[in-house]
């Protein structure tokens, strides 16, 4: 088992390395110079000139990528372009509201989604499973944006019970239950997309371990079925329903990109809009790269998990 | 990675283990779609799913023939509420809604499907070429789909799309770039097992070249894997295209698209006082992913066998 995840460490480098040189391109091969966005028109030739030489633009690709990922070894993320503030400033800020949001997401989809999976399964092809896979198609096909404006007219414009986006009141200080008010629509939103996207894997999974012979056993020879989902059925399902979590753990680090932008929520994913708006290649690589590195890391933890649920599973 | 690939329930959405021993006699394969076909034929919700998809493909592809209107020129008042003369109303430059979301179809539809054939074809044969040939080939054709999966999928199509210059052929060609390593993963795992039965070892010694092996020999035992995730990649396209062009940074107006008429319900009066102008859009980009999502699951049992 150690063994096993000092080789997984060891491949994580290589990977890591071609994720920053990837990163770097992806953010420094496109057309359009940052410059453009901030210089004025009445700039002389040799004033944007000036402006490149300061941005480090005018290096070779290769010398900048070399100052780039030394400099983020040294835990340096360098400065946004737009407003000359430390990358690292700018992410504390919006990685507080990011957290808050996708986890509370997570747990309240999860919360739903597992045991609804659980029941559908099985009573499969019941009415109630019919409603469940029909509620989680849905999920799946319905636009963030569409659901979020929905939830907008409905229950801020119409209703006028909730507010339509930010964290909390602007000029008083509403409290808890305001910041919790203001936490409700994007919850929503978030929470049935992870949610529709958990029971369907949750369903399949425990369809296919309700045909195994083993819980045919037990429930032959008496067992509750509460017993029986305990001790027999549920460690074998968790496999896939792992490999979910590891898909969404990453999205807490790098948040939800149209949920905040509809919610004016200032979290990575609105950050992210605004800084493609200003081309700000130091925020942009940023956040690509630790955004990737979170889906990384995730990748291993699934993979140790894998192996302390289902013991069957060798690592060579 | 390793371990996860082994795991034939990782996904259901298309990996399901699927059997590959009723397909492998390359002589039954066309009895064996057949037997696909009749089991899809079975599935209702299926069914009426693909009719009303072929109705978006064809109100696409007639669009100037159906659309009431042209869609990008002022045909009447701006911002009128739905009446007998534009049934859908009109927009901030008076153009008719109704012959925008129809002729919206033709992006979504070329945008989907355009990016899901890019990404077939690389994800196709990278995956048979990894899984076949094994050894440094396959590594770095791992290590490779191991880096694109890393990145946060949706984060890096926004930034290489609004960075090259947003337009229907960008949105097209990057998520048919990006598009291809889950793919390519599954197809090499079952070209790793189908290796293993004799028949392959059988075309080798009988003298068959290696591309006759690949692509005549086992690609049609891969080709119901392709098309279940095929499927969900249109659907997953339609959404995707939809949300770049929502945040302005997919397909850009004048151009129609279903994702772009709703950018304008994030202003507050155009949400409370017009939903005319965002609901509908809202409404056909839902329905749309649903059937192609509702094919693709019954494409996927069909596949496996599975009696409803």
């Amino acid at each position: 088992m150690k063994k096993y995840i000092i080789k997984r460490l060891l491949i994580f480098i290589p990977v890591l390395f071609m994720i920053s040189i990837g990163a770097f391109l992806i953010v420094n091969l496109a057309p359009g110079n940052p410059v453009d966005m901030y210089v004025s028109p009445d700039m002389t030739v040799e004033q944007i000139e000036a402006t490149k030489e300061a941005l480090g633009l005018n290096d070779p690709l290769i010398v900048q990528y070399a100052k780039w990922v030394t400099n983020i070894m040294r835990g340096n993320l360098g400065f946004s372009f737009s407003s000359r503030i430390p990358v690292s400033t700018i992410l504390s800020q919006r990685v507080g509201p990011t957290l808050l949001l996708m986890s509370i997401s997570l747990v309240v989809a999860y919360a739903l989604a597992i045991p609804l999976g659980i029941l559908s399964a099985k009573k499969q092809n019941s009415i109630v499973d019919y409603i469940v896979t029909g509620l989680s198609f849905t999920g799946i096909s319905l636009p963030s944006f569409f659901l979020g404006l929905g939830l907008i007219y409905v229950f801020a414009v119409q209703l006028k019970c909730l507010p339509t986006g930010g964290t909390k009141l602007l000029g008083v200080d509403g409290g808890f239950s305001d910041q919790l008010r203001h936490l409700i629509l994007p919850v929503i939103v978030l929470a049935s997309q992870f949610a529709a996207n958990m029971i369907r894997y949750a369903r399949s999974s425990m369809i296919e371990v309700y045909n195994e012979n083993y819980i045919r056993t037990a429930t032959a020879k008496g067992l509750k079925p509460m017993q029986i989902l305990k001790n027999h059925g549920v460690r074998n399902a968790l496999i896939p329903i792992i490999t979910v979590i590891g898909a969404d753990i990453p999205k807490i680090v790098g948040g939800a990109i149209v949920t905040e932008q509809i919610f004016q929520w200032p979290g990575i994913g609105s950050l992210m809009v605004s800084s493609i708006n200003s081309r700000d290649y130091p925020v942009l690589m940023a956040i690509t790269m630790i955004s990737a590195v979170a889906v990384l890391i995730a990748n291993i933890l699934v993979d140790i998990m894998y192996a302390v649920v289902d013991p069957r599973i060798k690592f060579s | 990675m390793e371990i996860s690939s082994k795991l034939k329930f990782a996904n259901p959405a298309n990996n399901h283990g699927y059997e590959v021993v009723e397909s492998i006699n390359a002589n039954k394969e066309g009895s064996y779609f057949k037997t696909i076909a009749r089991r899809f034929a079975k599935n209702k919700v299926a069914m009426i799913s693909l009719v009303l998809f072929i109705f978006l493909i064809l109100a696409a592809v007639l669009a100037p023939v159906i659309s009431p209107y042209p869609p990008n020129k002022t045909v009447g008042n701006f911002e009128a509420a739905p009446d007998s003369e534009f049934h859908l109303g009109t927009d901030e430059i008076g153009r008719d809604v109704l012959s925008r979301l129809i002729y919206g179809a033709r992006v979504s539809l070329i945008v989907s499907m355009g990016s899901v054939a890019i990404y077939v074809i690389i994800g196709t044969t990278l995956g048979l070429i990894s899984g076949y040939f094994g050894g440094i080939t396959d590594a770095t054709i791992m290590r490779i789909t191991e880096v694109f999966m890393s990145y946060p999928y949706f984060m890096v199509i926004l930034v290489l799309v609004s960075l090259i210059g947003p337009s229907i052929w960008t949105v097209t060609f990057v998520l048919g770039f990006l598009g291809w390593p889950p793919l390519c993963r599954l197809i090499r795992g079952q070209v790793l097992y189908i290796k293993t039965i004799d028949f392959i070892s059988a075309a080798k010694a009988t003298g068959y070249s290696t591309s006759s092996i690949l692509f005549k020999q086992i690609l049609p035992n891969v080709l119901s894997i392709i098309l279940v995730n095929a499927t969900f990649g249109i659907a997953n396209a339609i959404l995707t295209e939809a949300s770049l062009s929502f945040l302005g940074m997919g397909v850009r107006p004048p151009a129609a698209s279903w994702g772009n008429m709703l950018s304008n319900a994030q202003s507050l009066t155009v949400l409370s006082m017009q939903p005319w102008r965002w609901v509908p859009a809202g409404i056909i980009i839902l329905v749309a992913v649903l059937v192609v999502n509702f094919i693709g699951d019954g494409l996927r049992d069909a596949v496996e066998g599975e009696t409803k």
